[in-house]
Protein backbone atom coordinates (compact mmCIF):
# COMPACT_ATOMS: atom_id res chain seq x y z
CA UNK A 1 0.00 0.00 0.00
CA UNK A 2 1.30 3.43 -0.87
CA UNK A 3 1.19 6.37 1.51
CA UNK A 4 -1.45 7.97 -0.74
CA UNK A 5 -3.75 4.96 -0.30
CA UNK A 6 -3.16 4.90 3.46
CA UNK A 7 -3.89 8.62 3.62
CA UNK A 8 -7.09 8.16 1.63
CA UNK A 9 -8.35 5.41 3.96
CA UNK A 10 -7.41 7.50 7.01
CA UNK A 11 -9.27 10.50 5.58
CA UNK A 12 -12.32 8.29 4.96
CA UNK A 13 -12.15 7.07 8.57
CA UNK A 14 -11.85 10.61 9.91
CA UNK A 15 -14.69 11.99 7.77
CA UNK A 16 -17.13 9.23 8.72
CA UNK A 17 -16.24 9.53 12.40
CA UNK A 18 -16.59 13.32 12.37
CA UNK A 19 -19.90 13.29 10.50
CA UNK A 20 -21.19 10.51 12.77
CA UNK A 21 -20.37 12.57 15.86
CA UNK A 22 -21.81 15.75 14.34
CA UNK A 23 -24.94 13.96 13.20
CA UNK A 24 -25.68 11.94 16.36
CA UNK A 25 -29.13 12.81 17.61
CA UNK A 26 -30.06 14.32 14.25
CA UNK A 27 -31.50 12.13 11.52
CA UNK A 28 -32.78 12.31 7.98
CA UNK A 29 -30.45 14.88 6.53
CA UNK A 30 -31.21 16.28 3.11
CA UNK A 31 -29.88 14.16 0.28
CA UNK A 32 -30.61 14.43 -3.41
CA UNK A 33 -33.66 12.47 -4.37
CA UNK A 34 -33.05 9.04 -5.85
CA UNK A 35 -36.22 7.95 -7.61
CA UNK A 36 -35.40 4.27 -7.14
CA UNK A 37 -35.62 4.57 -3.35
CA UNK A 38 -38.81 6.64 -3.43
CA UNK A 39 -40.45 3.99 -5.59
CA UNK A 40 -39.11 1.17 -3.43
CA UNK A 41 -40.49 2.83 -0.30
CA UNK A 42 -43.86 3.20 -2.00
CA UNK A 43 -43.81 -0.46 -3.05
CA UNK A 44 -42.94 -1.57 0.49
CA UNK A 45 -45.95 0.35 1.83
CA UNK A 46 -48.20 -1.06 -0.90
CA UNK A 47 -47.05 -4.60 -0.24
CA UNK A 48 -47.71 -4.26 3.51
CA UNK A 49 -51.19 -2.86 2.79
CA UNK A 50 -51.99 -5.52 0.16
CA UNK A 51 -50.54 -8.36 2.20
CA UNK A 52 -48.23 -9.34 -0.65
CA UNK A 53 -44.65 -10.49 -0.35
CA UNK A 54 -41.49 -8.43 -0.80
CA UNK A 55 -38.38 -10.08 -2.07
CA UNK A 56 -34.81 -9.01 -1.37
CA UNK A 57 -32.17 -10.77 -3.41
CA UNK A 58 -28.67 -10.45 -2.00
CA UNK A 59 -26.79 -11.78 -4.99
CA UNK A 60 -23.85 -14.13 -5.03
CA UNK A 61 -21.05 -12.07 -3.51
CA UNK A 62 -19.07 -13.85 -0.84
CA UNK A 63 -17.74 -12.22 2.30
CA UNK A 64 -14.08 -12.90 1.59
CA UNK A 65 -13.68 -10.71 -1.48
CA UNK A 66 -14.30 -7.14 -2.58
CA UNK A 67 -17.91 -8.06 -3.42
CA UNK A 68 -18.64 -8.31 0.29
CA UNK A 69 -19.45 -4.57 0.46
CA UNK A 70 -22.29 -5.02 -2.03
CA UNK A 71 -23.52 -8.00 0.00
CA UNK A 72 -23.47 -5.87 3.18
CA UNK A 73 -25.42 -3.16 1.35
CA UNK A 74 -28.02 -5.80 0.52
CA UNK A 75 -28.14 -6.97 4.13
CA UNK A 76 -28.64 -3.38 5.32
CA UNK A 77 -31.51 -3.00 2.88
CA UNK A 78 -32.98 -6.30 4.07
CA UNK A 79 -32.84 -5.04 7.66
CA UNK A 80 -34.71 -1.84 6.75
CA UNK A 81 -37.30 -3.67 4.64
CA UNK A 82 -37.93 -6.36 7.24
CA UNK A 83 -38.38 -3.80 10.02
CA UNK A 84 -41.36 -2.45 8.11
CA UNK A 85 -42.78 -5.59 6.59
CA UNK A 86 -41.99 -8.52 8.90
CA UNK A 87 -45.35 -8.46 10.68
CA UNK A 88 -47.36 -8.28 7.44
CA UNK A 89 -49.40 -11.25 6.16
CA UNK A 90 -46.59 -12.27 3.83
CA UNK A 91 -43.21 -11.61 5.48
CA UNK A 92 -40.30 -10.58 3.25
CA UNK A 93 -38.32 -13.27 1.48
CA UNK A 94 -34.53 -13.05 1.21
CA UNK A 95 -32.70 -15.11 -1.37
CA UNK A 96 -29.03 -15.55 -2.06
CA UNK A 97 -26.60 -17.67 -4.02
CA UNK A 98 -24.01 -17.68 -1.27
CA UNK A 99 -24.30 -19.80 1.84
CA UNK A 100 -22.63 -17.40 4.31
CA UNK A 101 -24.91 -14.61 3.11
CA UNK A 102 -27.93 -16.84 3.70
CA UNK A 103 -26.85 -17.36 7.31
CA UNK A 104 -26.43 -13.60 7.79
CA UNK A 105 -29.80 -12.94 6.14
CA UNK A 106 -31.44 -15.46 8.49
CA UNK A 107 -29.74 -13.78 11.42
CA UNK A 108 -30.86 -10.31 10.29
CA UNK A 109 -34.47 -11.42 9.85
CA UNK A 110 -34.50 -13.39 13.12
CA UNK A 111 -33.23 -10.35 15.03
CA UNK A 112 -35.96 -8.16 13.53
CA UNK A 113 -38.65 -10.72 14.35
CA UNK A 114 -37.42 -10.77 17.94
CA UNK A 115 -37.43 -6.96 18.08
CA UNK A 116 -41.02 -6.97 16.85
CA UNK A 117 -41.91 -9.62 19.48
CA UNK A 118 -42.90 -12.14 16.80
CA UNK A 119 -39.79 -14.29 17.13
CA UNK A 120 -41.79 -17.53 17.13
CA UNK A 121 -43.13 -16.74 13.63
CA UNK A 122 -39.67 -16.72 12.09
CA UNK A 123 -38.68 -19.57 9.81
CA UNK A 124 -35.32 -20.23 8.16
CA UNK A 125 -37.26 -20.56 4.91
CA UNK A 126 -37.60 -16.76 4.83
CA UNK A 127 -33.91 -16.56 3.91
CA UNK A 128 -33.05 -19.13 1.28
CA UNK A 129 -30.12 -20.31 -0.74
CA UNK A 130 -31.72 -20.78 -4.16
CA UNK A 131 -28.74 -21.97 -6.16
CA UNK A 132 -25.00 -21.95 -5.79
CA UNK A 133 -23.93 -21.30 -9.38
CA UNK A 134 -24.83 -18.17 -11.34
CA UNK A 135 -27.34 -19.83 -13.64
CA UNK A 136 -28.80 -22.07 -10.93
CA UNK A 137 -29.34 -18.95 -8.85
CA UNK A 138 -31.18 -17.11 -11.61
CA UNK A 139 -33.24 -20.20 -12.48
CA UNK A 140 -34.16 -20.63 -8.82
CA UNK A 141 -35.26 -16.99 -8.58
CA UNK A 142 -37.30 -16.95 -11.77
CA UNK A 143 -39.79 -19.40 -10.35
CA UNK A 144 -41.15 -17.36 -7.37
CA UNK A 145 -41.19 -14.17 -9.45
CA UNK A 146 -43.02 -15.73 -12.42
CA UNK A 147 -45.54 -17.43 -10.14
CA UNK A 148 -46.50 -14.01 -8.73
CA UNK A 149 -45.41 -15.02 -5.25
CA UNK A 150 -43.75 -11.62 -4.84
CA UNK A 151 -45.09 -8.15 -5.63
CA UNK A 152 -41.75 -6.34 -5.57
CA UNK A 153 -38.14 -7.42 -5.76
CA UNK A 154 -35.04 -5.56 -4.67
CA UNK A 155 -31.93 -7.08 -6.22
CA UNK A 156 -29.10 -5.54 -4.22
CA UNK A 157 -25.72 -7.23 -4.08
CA UNK A 158 -23.18 -8.76 -6.42
CA UNK A 159 -24.68 -10.07 -9.66
CA UNK A 160 -23.31 -11.08 -13.02
CA UNK A 161 -25.02 -11.05 -16.40
CA UNK A 162 -27.46 -13.69 -15.13
CA UNK A 163 -29.40 -10.86 -13.49
CA UNK A 164 -30.96 -10.32 -16.94
CA UNK A 165 -32.95 -13.54 -16.54
CA UNK A 166 -34.25 -12.43 -13.13
CA UNK A 167 -35.33 -8.99 -14.34
CA UNK A 168 -36.96 -10.54 -17.42
CA UNK A 169 -39.04 -12.68 -15.07
CA UNK A 170 -39.99 -9.48 -13.18
CA UNK A 171 -41.03 -7.81 -16.45
CA UNK A 172 -43.18 -10.78 -17.45
CA UNK A 173 -44.94 -10.97 -14.10
CA UNK A 174 -45.31 -7.15 -14.05
CA UNK A 175 -43.88 -6.94 -10.54
CA UNK A 176 -41.70 -4.01 -9.50
CA UNK A 177 -37.97 -4.66 -9.71
CA UNK A 178 -35.23 -2.48 -8.26
CA UNK A 179 -31.70 -3.54 -9.08
CA UNK A 180 -28.25 -2.55 -7.89
CA UNK A 181 -24.98 -4.35 -8.38
CA UNK A 182 -21.27 -3.62 -8.05
CA UNK A 183 -20.55 -5.28 -11.42
CA UNK A 184 -20.39 -2.96 -14.40
CA UNK A 185 -22.01 -5.26 -16.96
CA UNK A 186 -24.81 -6.14 -14.55
CA UNK A 187 -25.39 -2.42 -13.87
CA UNK A 188 -25.90 -1.90 -17.61
CA UNK A 189 -28.31 -4.84 -17.76
CA UNK A 190 -30.18 -3.59 -14.71
CA UNK A 191 -30.43 -0.10 -16.17
CA UNK A 192 -32.02 -1.52 -19.30
CA UNK A 193 -34.31 -4.05 -17.70
CA UNK A 194 -35.23 -3.19 -14.10
CA UNK A 195 -37.96 -0.70 -13.24
CA UNK A 196 -35.37 1.24 -11.27
CA UNK A 197 -31.61 0.78 -11.24
CA UNK A 198 -29.03 1.89 -8.70
CA UNK A 199 -25.99 3.21 -10.51
CA UNK A 200 -22.48 3.28 -9.04
CA UNK A 201 -22.35 4.28 -5.39
CA UNK A 202 -26.18 4.53 -5.09
CA UNK A 203 -26.09 0.83 -4.26
CA UNK A 204 -24.34 1.56 -0.97
CA UNK A 205 -26.78 4.32 -0.02
CA UNK A 206 -29.85 2.11 0.15
CA UNK A 207 -30.04 1.77 3.94
CA UNK A 208 -29.37 5.49 4.56
CA UNK A 209 -32.18 6.44 2.16
CA UNK A 210 -34.62 4.01 3.74
CA UNK A 211 -34.08 5.38 7.25
CA UNK A 212 -30.79 3.85 8.31
CA UNK A 213 -28.42 4.86 11.10
CA UNK A 214 -26.56 8.13 11.65
CA UNK A 215 -23.30 6.42 10.61
CA UNK A 216 -24.85 5.43 7.27
CA UNK A 217 -25.86 9.03 6.64
CA UNK A 218 -22.41 10.18 7.79
CA UNK A 219 -20.72 7.79 5.38
CA UNK A 220 -22.69 9.32 2.49
CA UNK A 221 -21.44 12.76 3.46
CA UNK A 222 -17.89 11.40 3.77
CA UNK A 223 -18.18 9.78 0.33
CA UNK A 224 -19.35 13.08 -1.16
CA UNK A 225 -16.27 14.88 0.12
CA UNK A 226 -13.94 12.10 -1.05
CA UNK A 227 -15.62 12.15 -4.46
CA UNK A 228 -15.12 15.91 -4.77
CA UNK A 229 -11.45 15.48 -3.80
CA UNK A 230 -10.99 12.76 -6.44
CA UNK A 231 -12.70 14.88 -9.08
CA UNK A 232 -10.53 17.88 -8.24
CA UNK A 233 -7.40 15.69 -8.32
CA UNK A 234 -8.34 14.30 -11.74
CA UNK A 235 -9.00 17.79 -13.13
CA UNK A 236 -5.77 19.07 -11.58
CA UNK A 237 -3.69 16.21 -13.02
CA UNK A 238 -5.31 16.59 -16.43
CA UNK A 239 -4.59 20.32 -16.44
CA UNK A 240 -0.98 19.83 -15.33
CA UNK A 241 -0.46 17.25 -18.09
CA UNK A 242 -2.03 19.64 -20.60
CA UNK A 243 0.24 22.46 -19.46
CA UNK A 244 3.27 20.14 -19.77
CA UNK A 245 2.29 19.28 -23.35
CA UNK A 246 1.60 22.90 -24.33
CA UNK A 247 4.83 24.23 -22.79
CA UNK B 1 -25.59 -13.87 28.80
CA UNK B 2 -27.46 -13.01 25.60
CA UNK B 3 -27.07 -9.28 26.28
CA UNK B 4 -23.30 -9.69 25.92
CA UNK B 5 -23.52 -11.44 22.57
CA UNK B 6 -23.92 -8.27 20.46
CA UNK B 7 -20.99 -6.35 22.00
CA UNK B 8 -18.86 -9.52 21.94
CA UNK B 9 -19.57 -10.20 18.23
CA UNK B 10 -18.98 -6.54 17.37
CA UNK B 11 -15.68 -6.51 19.28
CA UNK B 12 -14.49 -9.63 17.42
CA UNK B 13 -15.49 -8.14 14.04
CA UNK B 14 -13.80 -4.81 14.79
CA UNK B 15 -10.63 -6.36 16.23
CA UNK B 16 -10.27 -8.80 13.32
CA UNK B 17 -10.89 -6.08 10.73
CA UNK B 18 -8.44 -3.65 12.29
CA UNK B 19 -5.82 -6.40 12.69
CA UNK B 20 -6.17 -7.37 9.02
CA UNK B 21 -5.92 -3.73 7.99
CA UNK B 22 -2.77 -3.22 10.08
CA UNK B 23 -1.27 -6.42 8.67
CA UNK B 24 -1.31 -4.78 5.22
CA UNK B 25 1.29 -2.30 6.50
CA UNK B 26 3.19 -4.54 8.96
CA UNK B 27 4.71 -7.57 7.18
CA UNK B 28 5.36 -9.30 10.54
CA UNK B 29 1.60 -9.76 10.92
CA UNK B 30 1.27 -11.69 7.64
CA UNK B 31 1.16 -15.01 9.53
CA UNK B 32 -1.72 -13.78 11.68
CA UNK B 33 -3.54 -12.58 8.57
CA UNK B 34 -3.04 -15.91 6.80
CA UNK B 35 -4.37 -17.78 9.86
CA UNK B 36 -7.44 -15.57 10.14
CA UNK B 37 -8.20 -15.92 6.44
CA UNK B 38 -7.73 -19.68 6.75
CA UNK B 39 -10.33 -19.79 9.52
CA UNK B 40 -12.68 -17.66 7.43
CA UNK B 41 -12.32 -20.03 4.47
CA UNK B 42 -12.96 -23.02 6.75
CA UNK B 43 -16.09 -21.38 8.16
CA UNK B 44 -17.25 -20.58 4.61
CA UNK B 45 -16.96 -24.27 3.75
CA UNK B 46 -19.09 -25.19 6.78
CA UNK B 47 -21.57 -22.47 5.78
CA UNK B 48 -21.75 -24.03 2.32
CA UNK B 49 -22.93 -27.28 3.91
CA UNK B 50 -25.49 -25.34 5.95
CA UNK B 51 -26.61 -23.63 2.74
CA UNK B 52 -27.21 -27.02 1.16
CA UNK B 53 -29.18 -28.08 4.24
CA UNK B 54 -31.27 -24.89 3.88
CA UNK B 55 -31.91 -25.67 0.18
CA UNK B 56 -32.92 -29.20 1.15
CA UNK B 57 -35.27 -28.00 3.93
CA UNK B 58 -36.99 -25.43 1.71
CA UNK B 59 -37.73 -27.95 -1.02
CA UNK B 60 -38.74 -30.66 1.44
CA UNK B 61 -41.22 -28.16 2.88
CA UNK B 62 -42.50 -27.45 -0.66
CA UNK B 63 -43.09 -31.17 -1.27
CA UNK B 64 -44.89 -31.62 2.06
CA UNK B 65 -47.12 -28.62 1.38
CA UNK B 66 -47.59 -29.52 -2.30
CA UNK B 67 -46.23 -26.15 -3.40
CA UNK B 68 -44.61 -26.75 -6.80
CA UNK B 69 -43.86 -30.20 -5.42
CA UNK B 70 -42.79 -31.70 -8.71
CA UNK B 71 -39.95 -29.18 -9.22
CA UNK B 72 -38.83 -29.57 -5.64
CA UNK B 73 -38.97 -33.37 -5.97
CA UNK B 74 -36.79 -33.29 -9.10
CA UNK B 75 -34.34 -30.95 -7.36
CA UNK B 76 -34.10 -33.10 -4.24
CA UNK B 77 -33.81 -36.32 -6.27
CA UNK B 78 -30.99 -34.76 -8.32
CA UNK B 79 -29.31 -33.42 -5.22
CA UNK B 80 -29.39 -36.72 -3.33
CA UNK B 81 -28.34 -38.78 -6.38
CA UNK B 82 -25.40 -36.47 -7.16
CA UNK B 83 -24.37 -36.36 -3.51
CA UNK B 84 -24.40 -40.16 -3.13
CA UNK B 85 -22.59 -40.78 -6.43
CA UNK B 86 -19.92 -38.21 -5.56
CA UNK B 87 -19.47 -39.68 -2.09
CA UNK B 88 -19.06 -43.22 -3.50
CA UNK B 89 -17.00 -42.45 -6.62
CA UNK B 90 -15.24 -39.24 -5.62
CA UNK B 91 -15.27 -35.91 -7.42
CA UNK B 92 -13.64 -37.30 -10.56
CA UNK B 93 -15.65 -40.51 -10.78
CA UNK B 94 -17.12 -41.55 -14.13
CA UNK B 95 -20.76 -41.07 -13.14
CA UNK B 96 -20.16 -37.80 -11.31
CA UNK B 97 -18.25 -36.54 -14.33
CA UNK B 98 -21.04 -37.66 -16.65
CA UNK B 99 -23.68 -35.94 -14.51
CA UNK B 100 -21.72 -32.71 -14.58
CA UNK B 101 -20.91 -32.74 -18.29
CA UNK B 102 -24.19 -34.15 -19.55
CA UNK B 103 -26.71 -32.48 -17.24
CA UNK B 104 -25.28 -29.48 -15.44
CA UNK B 105 -23.25 -27.99 -18.31
CA UNK B 106 -26.00 -28.30 -21.01
CA UNK B 107 -28.62 -26.92 -18.61
CA UNK B 108 -26.49 -23.90 -17.75
CA UNK B 109 -25.52 -23.41 -21.42
CA UNK B 110 -29.18 -23.33 -22.39
CA UNK B 111 -29.78 -20.65 -19.76
CA UNK B 112 -26.90 -18.62 -21.20
CA UNK B 113 -28.53 -18.91 -24.64
CA UNK B 114 -31.83 -17.82 -23.10
CA UNK B 115 -30.01 -14.88 -21.55
CA UNK B 116 -28.81 -13.73 -24.99
CA UNK B 117 -32.42 -13.70 -26.23
CA UNK B 118 -33.60 -11.97 -23.04
CA UNK B 119 -30.99 -9.22 -23.47
CA UNK B 120 -32.07 -8.63 -27.08
CA UNK B 121 -35.72 -8.38 -26.02
CA UNK B 122 -34.71 -6.06 -23.21
CA UNK B 123 -32.99 -3.72 -25.66
CA UNK B 124 -36.09 -3.73 -27.88
CA UNK B 125 -38.34 -2.95 -24.90
CA UNK B 126 -36.01 -0.19 -23.78
CA UNK B 127 -36.20 1.51 -27.19
CA UNK B 128 -39.95 1.01 -27.39
CA UNK B 129 -41.13 1.86 -23.89
CA UNK B 130 -38.69 4.14 -22.10
CA UNK B 131 -38.80 7.76 -23.21
CA UNK B 132 -36.51 9.43 -20.68
CA UNK B 133 -33.27 11.07 -21.81
CA UNK B 134 -30.91 8.55 -20.14
CA UNK B 135 -32.67 5.59 -21.76
CA UNK B 136 -32.63 7.28 -25.17
CA UNK B 137 -28.88 7.92 -24.87
CA UNK B 138 -28.37 4.30 -23.75
CA UNK B 139 -30.35 3.00 -26.74
CA UNK B 140 -28.62 5.34 -29.22
CA UNK B 141 -25.19 4.27 -27.92
CA UNK B 142 -26.19 0.63 -28.25
CA UNK B 143 -27.21 1.13 -31.89
CA UNK B 144 -24.02 3.06 -32.73
CA UNK B 145 -21.82 0.41 -31.12
CA UNK B 146 -23.66 -2.38 -32.93
CA UNK B 147 -23.32 -0.61 -36.29
CA UNK B 148 -19.56 -0.46 -35.89
CA UNK B 149 -19.01 -3.84 -34.27
CA UNK B 150 -19.50 -6.09 -37.30
CA UNK B 151 -20.25 -5.77 -41.02
CA UNK B 152 -23.96 -5.57 -41.82
CA UNK B 153 -24.85 -8.06 -44.60
CA UNK B 154 -21.16 -8.14 -45.49
CA UNK B 155 -20.99 -4.36 -45.75
CA UNK B 156 -18.50 -2.62 -43.49
CA UNK B 157 -19.37 0.92 -42.41
CA UNK B 158 -15.93 2.56 -41.99
CA UNK B 159 -17.30 5.71 -40.35
CA UNK B 160 -18.76 3.58 -37.59
CA UNK B 161 -16.15 0.80 -37.35
CA UNK B 162 -13.11 3.05 -37.33
CA UNK B 163 -14.31 6.37 -35.92
CA UNK B 164 -17.59 6.43 -33.99
CA UNK B 165 -17.56 3.03 -32.28
CA UNK B 166 -13.91 3.24 -31.10
CA UNK B 167 -14.51 6.81 -29.88
CA UNK B 168 -17.56 5.76 -27.88
CA UNK B 169 -16.03 2.60 -26.44
CA UNK B 170 -12.51 3.94 -25.77
CA UNK B 171 -13.26 7.50 -24.71
CA UNK B 172 -16.85 8.07 -23.60
CA UNK B 173 -17.54 4.58 -22.18
CA UNK B 174 -14.17 4.35 -20.52
CA UNK B 175 -14.73 7.70 -18.79
CA UNK B 176 -18.16 6.62 -17.55
CA UNK B 177 -16.83 3.24 -16.54
CA UNK B 178 -14.06 4.80 -14.44
CA UNK B 179 -16.57 7.11 -12.79
CA UNK B 180 -18.73 4.12 -11.89
CA UNK B 181 -15.70 2.26 -10.55
CA UNK B 182 -14.74 5.25 -8.40
CA UNK B 183 -18.31 5.31 -7.02
CA UNK B 184 -18.22 1.58 -6.28
CA UNK B 185 -14.77 1.94 -4.71
CA UNK B 186 -15.92 4.77 -2.45
CA UNK B 187 -19.01 2.81 -1.43
CA UNK B 188 -16.87 -0.24 -0.66
CA UNK B 189 -14.47 1.87 1.40
CA UNK B 190 -17.31 3.50 3.36
CA UNK B 191 -18.96 0.13 4.05
CA UNK B 192 -15.65 -1.30 5.26
CA UNK B 193 -15.06 1.67 7.56
CA UNK B 194 -18.58 1.43 9.00
CA UNK B 195 -17.94 -2.22 9.88
CA UNK B 196 -14.53 -1.40 11.36
CA UNK B 197 -15.99 1.30 13.61
CA UNK B 198 -18.78 -1.09 14.60
CA UNK B 199 -21.69 0.98 13.31
CA UNK B 200 -22.69 -1.60 10.66
CA UNK B 201 -23.32 -5.02 12.13
CA UNK B 202 -24.39 -7.60 9.59
CA UNK B 203 -24.88 -10.00 12.53
CA UNK B 204 -27.32 -9.72 15.41
CA UNK B 205 -24.97 -11.08 18.06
Amino acid sequence: MTSLEIGFIALGFALILVFSLLGSGRRNGTFREIKAFSRLRKNIELSVEDGTRLHVSLGRGGLLGPQSAAAFAGLNLLREVSQVASDSDQPPLATTGEAVLALLAQDTLRANYKTLNIGEEFSNRYAQVVGLSAMAYSAGLMSPILDNEVSASALVGNFGEEVGLITTAGQRSRSFTLGGSDGLSSQAILFASANEALIGEELYASAAYLGGSTAQEASLRGQDILRILIALSIIGLALSNLIDVVL
Amino acid sequence: MSKWRAPFSTAIAMATGILLLISLFVPQLNIVRASLLGWAILLSAVALLLGLVNLFQVHLHNIRNKEKGIYSFVLLAGMITTFLITIVQGREGVLADWLFNSVQVPLESSLVALLAISLTLMAARLIQERKDMASQIFAATLVLILLGSAPIFGLDLPLFSSVITPFISRVLSLGGLRALLIGVGLGTLATGIRILIGSDRPFSG
